[in-house]
C-alpha cells in the first residue's frame, strides 16, 4: 500500500495534504465508535504534509515513506505532543522530546496522524485496562481490538492510518494485528532503538511496525532500525533495506512446527493453521517437527521477569518530577484530615490514585519476587529458565529456518469476557510470549477468517525467526502473502 | 498464599496507597499468579547461567561527553508544582 501512495504523490495524482485530510475525514467519522485515537496531531502532521508537497512541486526525489500518514502507539514520545501510556499518572504530559524512532520516521518525512490507545503502560491484551476506555475491534465492535497495542492495530484494519508503530513486550504487536487482520511485526531484541519508549520491562520491550501488507512493515523496520548511543541495548546498524530481500521466493526452506502447539487448537483455528502450512508446502517449503520443550515455562518465566522489570521501572511514576501529583487538600486517605501531607502520603496517594488495578498488580508481584530473600527464587531462576528457552530456539534454528506457530489461541474476544481473571488474560499470549522471551523476531501475519454470528473474525498465524534474520522471516511472511 | 499482612508490607515497599478492600482482593490475586509461576520450581537449573540480555551484548563504552539538550522549558514545564524555576517537592523530614 505505502509504495502504490508513494506512486500517486509522485505523479501527482494526489497531494500529502489532500491524503492527511482524506484520513482525517475517516478518523472524525470512525474514531468516536472504535476509540482507537488518545490524541490527534493534525497540525503536525499538515505541517509535515506541506513540506513533501512542496518538494514534490520542486521536483526532488521523495523517500518511499515521505508523505504517507501513520500512527504512533501513545507510549513512544514525540516532542511537544501529549503522550499519557494510557495512564491517568502521564495524562498531563507533554513528551519534551523525540523517542529515536520518532525522529528517524520524521528524517524520513513520515507523517503522524496522532496517538494510538494501549492498555495502561502497555499491560494488557485487549485494551480494556487503558485509562480512556477500551478500543474496539473494527470488524466488530462487541469485541476486542486486542493488545496492548490496540489502537495502532485498530487505526490500520479501519484505514484511519496507513501504517502504525507498536511495541511488544509478550505479543503486544502481533496478537492485536492478528485479531484485526493485519500484519504486525515484532523485530529481534535490540534491532530498533527503544529510547523514547516509556520502559514497562526493558529486557522484553520492542517496538515494532503494523500495516496491512508485509512489504509495508518491511519499509517501515528499514527506516527505524538503527544502532542508537542513546540505547545501550540496541544492536549495531545494518542498513538494510529489509523491502529488497522480499523476492516471494522459498523453496528448499525449511520450516519448523512444534506439534504440542497444534494439538491443543480448537478445530477452526486448526484448521486455518494447517492451510498455511499446507500452502507453505505447496510454495515449496519443507515442513520439519521441532521440539521446544522449555516453551512450556515461557509464560511463568515471563510473569517473573517482566513484573520485576516493570516494579523497577515503574518506580519513577511518583508524581514528583512529571505527571500527576496527589492535591494537599483531595484524597486525603492515608493522612489525617487537615494537614499537610509529607513525602510519603503523597507518594502513596498518587500512585493509589492514578495507576489502574492491572498496573498495581504487576508492580506489586514485581516488588514482591524482587523483596529481601525472593530474589534467588524468582527472578535469579526465571533468567536461568531464559537461558534454556534461548537454548531451546538455538537447537531448534540449527535444524530449521523459521518456526510457524499460530499467533493466538482463538479469534478476538468479548469486551469485557476476560477482565475478571487475570489469569485468563495472560494465557492469551502463550504463543507470543517465548519470542520476547528468547528475543527472536517474530511477525503475524493473517491467516485467514472464522465465522462467529454472522461476523467473519480475522486471524493470524506467526513466523518466527533466527535472531537478527528479519530478511528470512519478512520474505517468508511476503511470499504466503502474495500467493 | 500471601496473607494480607504481606500484601500490606509489599503495598508499602511499592509506594502505593492501599485499602482494606483492595488489600483482600490483591492478596486473592497474587496468590493466584504465585501458584501458576510455581511451575518454574520443576525445572532444573543446576550450573545453567541466568540470561539478562538476550542477544549477548557485552557492555558497550562511549565518550562522556556533555550534550546540550535543548527543550530544558519543556521539561520544567512539566514540574507539578514550581517555585522560582525550581521543582517544589514535600519536605522529606
Amino acid at each position: 500500500m505505502i509504495r502504490e501512495l508513494h506512486e500517486k504523490l509522485i505523479s501527482g495524482e494526489i497531494t500529502s495534504t489532500q491524503l492527511v485530510e482524506q484520513y482525517f475525514a475517516v478518523i472524525s467519522q470512525k474514531n468516536k465508535d472504535i476509540n482507537a485515537y488518545l490524541t490527534l496531531t493534525k497540525e503536525l502532521a499538515l505541517e509535515q504534509a506541506k513540506k513533501v508537497d512542496e518538494k514534490i512541486s520542486r521536483g526532488e526525489e521523495i523517500g518511499i515513506l515521505e508523505g504517507i500518514p501513520g500512527a504512533i502507539k501513545d507510549n513512544i514520545c514525540i516532542e511537544n505532543v501529549r503522550t499519557t501510556a494510557g495512564s491517568k499518572i502521564l495524562d498531563n504530559y507533554t513528551a519534551p522530546y523525540d523517542a529515536t524512532v520518532i525522529k528517524k520516521l520524521k528524517e524520513a518525512g513520515a507523517i503522524i496522524l496522532g496517538k494510538t490507545n494501549l492498555d495502561e503502560f502497555a499491560m494488557g491484551s485487549s485494551t480494556e485496562n487503558s485509562a480512556y476506555g477500551a478500543t474496539k475491534n473494527p470488524r466488530d465492535p462487541e469485541r476486542v481490538a486486542g493488545g496492548s497495542s490496540g489502537g495502532s492495530a485498530s487505526v490500520v484494519a479501519s484505514d484511519m492510518a496507513v501504517w502504525s508503530l507498536g511495541s511488544d513486550t509478550g505479543g503486544s504487536i502481533r496478537q492485536p494485528a492478528s485479531f484485526c487482520g493485519i500484519v504486525g511485526l515484532k523485530p529481534t531484541y535490540g534491532r530498533v532503538s527503544r529510547y523514547g519508549l516509556i520502559a514497562m520491562a526493558s529486557s522484553l520491550d520492542q517496538i515494532g511496525p503494523m500495516a496491512k501488507s508485509v512489504e509495508d512493515t518491511a519499509i517501515i523496520l528499514s527506516i527505524i532500525s538503527e544502532k542508537d548511543k542513546l540505547d545501550a541495548t540496541s544492536t549495531p546498524s545494518v542498513n538494510k533495506k529489509y523491502e529488497d530481500y522480499l523476492t516471494g521466493e522459498i523453496k528448499n526452506l525449511k520450516i519448523g512446527i512444534v506439534k504440542e502447539y497444534l494439538a491443543g487448537l480448537n478445530e477452526d483455528v486448526k484448521k486455518i493453521i494447517n492451510g498455511v502450512i499446507e500452502k507453505y508446502k505447496k510454495l515449496g517449503a519443507q515442513i520439519v517437527e521441532i521440539e521446544l520443550p522449555n516453551a512450556k515455562y515461557a509464560l511463568p518465566t515471563y510473569y517473573i521477569i517482566q513484573p520485576c522489570e516493570t516494579s523497577s521501572n515503574l518506580a519513577r511514576f511518583d508524581g514528583i518530577k512529571y505527571g500527576m501529583r496527589a492535591d494537599d487538600k483531595k484524597n486525603s486517605d492515608y493522612n489525617p484530615d487537615g494537614l499537610p501531607k509529607n513525602l510519603l502520603e503523597n507518594y502513596l496517594d498518587t500512585r493509589a490514585y492514578e495507576l489502574g488495578a492491572e498496573v498495581k498488580r504487576r508492580i506489586m508481584l514485581g516488588t514482591y519476587a524482587l523483596s529481601s530473600g525472593y530474589y534467588d527464587a524468582y527472578y535469579l531462576r526465571a533468567q536461568k529458565v531464559r537461558t534454556l528457552i534461548k537454548q531451546d530456539f538455538q537447537k531448534a534454528f540449527s535444524k530449521v529456518d523459521l518456526i510457524l506457530t499460530p499467533t493466538t489461541p482463538s479469534t478476538a474476544f468479548k469486551l469485557g469476557e476476560k477482565t475478571q481473571d487475570p489469569l485468563q488474560m495472560y494465557l492469551e499470549d502463550i504463543f507470543t510470549i517465548t519470542a520476547n522471551i528468547a528475543g527472536v523476531p517474530a511477525i503475524s501475519v493473517p491467516g485467514g477468517e472464522i465465522k462467529n454470528n454472522g461476523k467473519n473474525l480475522p486471524i493470524g498465524f506467526q513466523l518466527l525467526g533466527k535472531w537478527f534474520d528479519e530478511e528470512t522471516l519478512l520474505n517468508t511472511a511476503y511470499t504466503f502473502e502474495v500467493n | 498464599m500471601i496473607n494480607k499482612g504481606e500484601v500490606q508490607h509489599i503495598a508499602n515497599l511499592a509506594r502505593i496507597g492501599m485499602k482494606e478492600k483492595e488489600i483482600e482482593k490483591f492478596s486473592h490475586d497474587l496468590s493466584s499468579i504465585l501458584d501458576f509461576i510455581e511451575k518454574l520450581k520443576e525445572v532444573d537449573i543446576t550450573d545453567v547461567e541466568p540470561t539478562a540480555h538476550i542477544t549477548g551484548l557485552q557492555n558497550k563504552s562511549r565518550e562522556d561527553k556533555i550534550e546540550k539538550f535543548e527543550n530544558i522549558e519543556g521539561i520544567k514545564k512539566l514540574f507539578p508544582e514550581e517555585k522560582s524555576g525550581y521543582n517544589k517537592v514535600k519536605s522529606v523530614l
